[in-house]
C-alpha cells in the first residue's frame, strides 16, 4: 500500500508525462472494453431476436452452411414454392409451413420516400410460425393473400418515415411503382450496427411474387407443433427435400444450430478484436517501459543514495516495478471508466452490454503488461552501482 | 575501546582499459569507537576512494575490511545494504536530498529499508531533526532550505537509524564558514555523545575538530 503511495507520488510528480505513456494502455483497455461490449450487445440481441422467434422454428435456406462451399453463394438458388407446399402437405400433422421471399425496395408516400427498405413477400400463416407484434390494425388474411391483394404491414420506421407523426392505416403507400394500402403497423425491434429491423414491410407471397417477379424462396419458416419434435422435423423436412435438391442445395437449421453459429462468429469477431487491442496493450507497454527507463536514467542519483542508506537491491527493484505496474494499472481504471462511459453511451442507440469478465480480463492485462515491461527497467535501476549512481549528475 | 573499522593492507587499483591506476597502497587503519578522525589529503590522493570502501559501497582490491571485528570480503548484496543501514551513516558534500521530498520524508528513508511503519519512522525522523536544530523545516522541500540547513537535513538522516559511525565526505565543501561552523558544532556534540565520525575535508580549520587527522598521499598514509 506504502509503495503504491510512494508510486503514486512519483507518477504525479511528472503529471504530464505519466499520462501521456499510459495513454496506450488507456487507449487499449477502453477498446477491448467498448469492442466487447458492442460485439456480446450484438449476440444478445440477435440471440434475443432468435428466441424472440420461437425455439420451436426451423428455417430453410438455398445453399449450404458449415460446407465447403459459402452459403448461397457460387451456386444457384433452386430452392422454389412448391418445395414450401410439398413440406406442408408432408408436415401437416407436426408442423406450420410458410414461405417468404424478399426484395428491397423505395417507398413512396405523398411527398416522402423510404429506400432500401426491405420488402418480405410472406404466406397469411407468418403470423403463427414467427412471433411479431402487431401495434395497429391487422395482419393478411389467407383470402387476401389468395387474390393477391395490395396490402402492407408496416414496420415503425417505415411509419415514421413515410407518415411521420400522421396516421398510417387505410393510406395508401407506392411500393416501387405499385400502390398498397396499409393494414397494420408492426411492433419496433431494434437495431443493430446501424441495420435497422424496423425498415421493412410485409406484404402477400403471391402479390410480392407478382409484382417482382420471383420465383425462388429467400427462406421456408418450419415452426414444430412441439419443443419435442424440432429434431424430428428437421430430419424429416431434410428428407423430403433431397428427393428434388442435391445436399448443398439447401440447409434445414434449427434455432440452437443459428444461435450456435452466431456465438462462433461473435466468438471469432471478439478473438480478433481482442488481438487487436492487445497490440495496442502491448505498444503501450514498450510506452511504459521507455518511459521507465528514462525514469530510472533521471533518478540514477536518487538510486545511488536509497542504495547507500540500505536498500537492497530487490527493495530498488521492487520500487520500479511497482511504479510501471501502477502506471499501467491506472491506465487500465481509466481505461475501463473511459470504455464503460463510451459504451453507455452507444449503448442509447446499439444494444451493448458490458460482461465482468471482459472488465477483469482488461485490467488484468494492463497489470500484466506493467509487469512485464516493468521488469527490465526495474532490475537495471536494481543492479546500478552505488557509487557510479551517487556521482551521476 | 573497541575496534570499529579496520582496514589491512587494502589497495584499491582502478582499471580502465590499458590504464590501471592505484588509487590506494597499502592502507592499514584502524577506527576504535567513539572517535573523532580526519582524512585529509590533496585532490585525487584517495580520500573518497577510502571512505566509499569503508562505507561498504566499494570493495578493495585487495586487503581486508573488519567493521566490528567482521571480515566484510565475502558479504553478499543483501548483507552489505543491511550493514550500510544498520550500522554506517553517511553525509555527502552534495547533501544528496531527494528533491519534492519533505526533510521529514528525506530523513525518514533510511527506515522505510529498516522495516519500520510510518508512524515510528515519522516519529524518529523528527526527533533527529529536532537534534539537529531544525525542529520547524520538518515540512520543507530542500529547494526552500538553505545549503547549511540542507546539510543539516542530511545529517539527521545519517542518525535517524543510530549508526555506529558517522562517515561525511567534504560535509561543509559547498558551504559558507558559518554555516560550515555549524555543521561541525553538531558534529563535535554527536562525538561527544559518542558518535564516531570519520571525516573528509580539504580544510584545516574543520580537520581542527577531529581528534586524531590521518593524511593521504597518492593512495598513501603519511
Ligand atoms: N571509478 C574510478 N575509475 C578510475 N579511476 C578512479 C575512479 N574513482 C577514482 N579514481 C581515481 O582514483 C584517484 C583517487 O580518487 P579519489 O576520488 O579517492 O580522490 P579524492 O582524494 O577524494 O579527491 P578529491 O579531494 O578531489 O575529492 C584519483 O586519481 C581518481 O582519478
Ligand atoms: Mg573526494
Amino acid at each position: 500500500m506504502e509503495a503504491i503511495n510512494s508510486a503514486l507520488t512519483a507518477i504525479l510528480a511528472n503529471r504530464m508525462r505519466s499520462f501521456l505513456t499510459i495513454l496506450g494502455i488507456v487507449i487499449g483497455v477502453t477498446s477491448v472494453i467498448l469492442l466487447i461490449s458492442l460485439v456480446s450487445g450484438l449476440q444478445t440481441f440477435i440471440t434475443s431476436q432468435i428466441q424472440g422467434l420461437g425455439s420451436n422454428l426451423l428455417i430453410v435456406i438455398p445453399g449450404r452452411i458449415g460446407g465447403a462451399r459459402s452459403p448461397g453463394g457460387v451456386q444457384a438458388n433452386r430452392l422454389v414454392y412448391s418445395d414450401a407446399v410439398n413440406l406442408r402437405n408432408r408436415l401437416q400433422s407436426e408442423a406450420q409451413v410458410s414461405a417468404a421471399i424478399q426484395r428491397n425496395a423505395t417507398l413512396k408516400h405523398a411527398n416522402k420516400t423510404d429506400k432500401g427498405v426491405a420488402v418480405f413477400g410472406v404466406e397469411a400463416n407468418y403470423q403463427k410460425v414467427i412471433s411479431i407484434k402487431i401495434t395497429e390494425g391487422r395482419f393478411f388474411k389467407q383470402s387476401e393473400a389468395d387474390s393477391s391483394k395490395k396490402v402492407a404491414v408496416i414496420g415503425p420506421t417505415v411509419k415514421s418515415n413515410l407518415f411521420g407523426e400522421g396516421k398510417a392505416l387505410d393510406q395508401t403507400i407506392d411500393v416501387a411503382g405499385l400502390k398498397y394500402s396499409v393494414i397494420g403497423t408492426l411492433a419496433p425491434r431494434g437495431a443493430v450496427f446501424g441495420i435497422d429491423f424496423d425498415n421493412s414491410i410485409y406484404i402477400p407471397f403471391q402479390t410480392a411474387q407478382r409484382q417482382f417477379g420471383i420465383d425462388r424462396l429467400n427462406t421456408i419458416y418450419i415452426s414444430a407443433n412441439s419443443a419435442d419434435n424440432v429434431k424430428d422435423v428437421q430430419e424429416r423436412a431434410i428428407n423430403l427435400l433431397q428427393k428434388r435438391l442435391s445436399e448443398d442445395e439447401f440447409t434445414v437449421q434449427t434455432q440452437e444450430q443459428t444461435l450456435s453459429i452466431i456465438s462462433q462468429v461473435t466468438g471469432v469477431l471478439t478473438a480478433a478484436l481482442g488481438g487487436i487491442a492487445a497490440i495496442s496493450l502491448i505498444v503501450g507497454g514498450i510506452g511504459i517501459m521507455n518511459i521507465m527507463l528514462v525514469s530510472v536514467t533521471e533518478r540514477t542519483k536518487e538510486i545511488g543514495l536509497r542504495k547507500a542508506v540500505g536498500a537492497k537491491p530487490s527493495d530498488i527493484r521492487n520500487q520500479f516495478l511497482i511504479e510501471a505496474v501502477t502506471l499501467s494499472g491506472l491506465g487500465g481504471i481509466i481505461g475501463i471508466i473511459l470504455g464503460i462511459g463510451i459504451s453507455l453511451i452507444i449503448g442509447r442507440f446499439f444494444t451493448t452490454t458490458i460482461p465482468l469478465w471482459s472488465v477483469v480480463l482488461a485490467f488484468g492485462f494492463s497489470m500484466l503488461v506493467g509487469i512485464i515491461f516493468g521488469v527490465t527497467p526495474a532490475i537495471r535501476a536494481a543492479r546500478l552501482d552505488p557509487i557510479e549512481a551517487l556521482r551521476h549528475e | 575501546m573497541s575496534s570499529l573499522v579496520k582496514l589491512s593492507k587494502v589497495n584499491k587499483i582502478y582499471s580502465t582499459g590499458e590504464i590501471s591506476l592505484q588509487a590506494l597502497k597499502d592502507i592499514n587503519l584502524e577506527v576504535k569507537k567513539g572517535e573523532f578522525v580526519a582524512i585529509i589529503g590533496a585532490s585525487g590522493s584517495g580520500k573518497s576512494t577510502l571512505m566509499n570502501i569503508i562505507g561498504l559501497l566499494d570493495h578493495p582490491t585487495s586487503g581486508i575490511y573488519f567493521l566490528e571485528g567482521q571480515d566484510t570480503s565475502n558479504l553478499s548484496e543483501n548483507d552489505l545494504a543491511y550493514l550500510r543501514n544498520k550500522k554506517l551513516g553517511f553525509v555527502f558534500q552534495s547533501f544528496n536530498l531527494l528533491p519534492r521530498t519533505t526533510s521529514l520524508d528525506n530523513v525518514a528513508l533510511p527506515l522505510i529499508y529498516a522495516g519500520l511503519n510510518r508512524p515510528q519512522r515519522l516519529e524518529k525522523a523528527q526527533r533527529a531533526l529536532e537534534a539537529v536544530g531544525l525542529a520547524d523545516k520538518l515540512d520543507s522541500h530542500p529547494s526552500q532550505l538553505s545549503g547549511g540547513q540542507q546539510q543539516k537535513v542530511a545529517i539527521a538522516r545519517a542518525l535517524v537509524n543510530n549508526p555506529d559511525i558517522i562517515l561525511a565526505d567534504e560535509p561543509t565543501g559547498n558551504l559558507d564558514t558559518k554555516s560550515s561552523e555549524e555543521i561541525m558544532k553538531i558534529f563535535d556534540t554527536l562525538n561527544k555523545q559518542g558518535i564516531t565520525i570519520l571525516m573528509i575535508t580539504h580544510e584545516k580549520d574543520i580537520a581542527k575538530h577531529a581528534k586524531r587527522i590521518i593524511r593521504l598521499k597518492d593512495g598513501k598514509i603519511v
